[in-house]
């Protein structure tokens, strides 16, 4: 594998972990439990897909064949798409929502800390362009998932059922393969086992805070590094892509 | 007519924020490196506020118009994104024009990271100027803004969150 295949399929992965996320959060839109909270996370999924929107610019630019970042967004299907599975999981419930959040929030801080350190320019500063927003995520989902655990008895229960729901997918966060070899070599890829330890000692400090259990011994799903996906993904991909599917010509 | 770069900016400082429009695009920093190629090439550096900011486009779009009535025909526009943009950036002036418009300039430099901790400084009602103010969310009317209110004359405002 070259450096620049690797890095496309890089880019491309952190891409699309912004895209599937972002498109999720923005389902709360005009949903939101009340109007605060409705603009919250909106302004999160649209710093996501911002954030998106540069890494699967740059993935389309690496790449080379004239593609744009709505080619890659609007006519890749599932199989062809690297999101981690944690961002196409449904929203579900708001305490759901909440800590799926919160443990990509915390993912992301401390990831595009150390990307921002990335020998790839570009790369290097989206990361520190998107550091200064997930902090405020981070900061704002964190106070949510103290108030559900550390509220009342449903608010508790509904946010430990979702964390033991979703913990399953917060393996594959960590997963690397020839991809991320070929680009640590080169200073380029975040060592994964570095942020797995500052993820885990900072959501173990939060759940404690929270007074939520932290699931053990969870059988870890994986795929989505090979473009394997729950049955969601395709569900997202068919909303998000009717339209240009449909006219493939369409400005707007 | 032969341009100097302080020319650019000033012809550039005439374009208002799509979003907040008592200030410039200039005051707001986003504009980073304008090199003149020629009498009719120009090429600019922008970068965004934040990521998804929606006005990115509009901003594009209203700096090559404002170029082209100075007869620029080849403009080329680079979105940077290191250094990446800071409220710092916002002059001293336009936070006051900002603070005139109702909404609460970034109080304190990115330097400070004190709020981290929870020891946030207070933020005072660009209208009664009371120190008094409580923060009803960290996200407002647009993704740079947060929302606070006045508790003295009871007045919900936009702060501009510093990053």
């Amino acid at each position: 594998m070259t450096t620049q295949e690797a890095l496309f399929q890089y880019t491309l992965r952190l891409g699309d972990t912004n895209l599937i996320l972002g498109q999720r959060l923005s389902e709360w839109t005009g949903h939101g439990p009340f109007l605060e909270e409705d603009l919250a996370l909106t302004n999160i999924a649209l710093d996501i897909t911002g954030t998106a929107k540069s890494l699967i610019e740059y993935a389309a630019s690496i790449e080379g064949k004239g593609k744009t970042e709505d080619d890659l967004a609007y006519f890749r299907n599932d199989r062809q798409y690297f999101n981690a599975q944690m961002t196409e999981q449904p929203n579900g419930d708001y305490a759901r929502t909440i800590v799926r959040q919160a443990i990509m929030d915390c993912f992301d801080f401390y990831f595009y800390t150390e990307l921002a350190k990335s020998k790839d320019e570009t790369l290097a500063g989206i990361a520190q362009k998107s550091i200064k927003e997930v902090t405020y995520h981070l900061r704002h989902t964190s106070s949510w998932v103290e108030r559900f655990g550390d509220g009342t008895e449903e608010s508790h229960n509904k946010a430990q059922t979702a964390l033991n729901e979703l913990w399953q997918y917060t393996g594959e966060l960590f997963e690397m393969n020839e991809v991320d070899a070929v680009l640590m070599n080169e200073g380029i890829a975040v060592d994964l086992n570095l942020v797995k330890t500052k993820w885990e000692k900072h959501m173990t400090e939060l759940l404690e805070k929270s007074t939520l259990i932290k699931p053990e011994n969870v059988f870890m799903q994986t795929g989505s590094r090979k473009g394997i996906h729950t049955e969601h993904l395709a569900y997202i991909l068919a909303e998000m892509q009717a339209l240009p599917r449909m006219f493939p010509d369409a400005k707007w | 007519m032969n341009y100097t770069k302080e020319h650019i900016f000033s012809i550039l400082s005439e374009i208002p924020d799509p979003e907040i429009p008592v200030i410039s695009i200039i005051e707001l920093g986003v504009i980073r490196d304008i090199e003149l190629i020629n009498d009719s090439s120009i090429a600019l550096k922008i970068t965004p506020t934040y990521s998804g900011c929606p006005a990115m486009k509009q901003i594009e779009d209203d700096v090559r118009k404002k170029l082209s009535e100075h007869h620029f025909t080849q403009i080329t526009i680079q979105t940077i994104f290191s250094p990446p943009w800071t409220t710092d950036w916002i002059t001293a002036e336009a936070k006051e024009k900002l603070r005139l418009y109702g909404i609460a300039p970034p109080e304190h430099s990115t330097e400070d990271k004190s709020w981290l901790t929870g020891k946030t400084k207070s933020i005072s009602c660009p209208r009664c100027k009371s120190q008094n103010t409580k923060l009803i969310s960290q996200f407002g009317s647009t993704a740079c803004k947060a929302l606070y209110q006045c508790q003295d004359c009871l007045e919900p405002f936009d702060y501009f969150k510093c990053i």
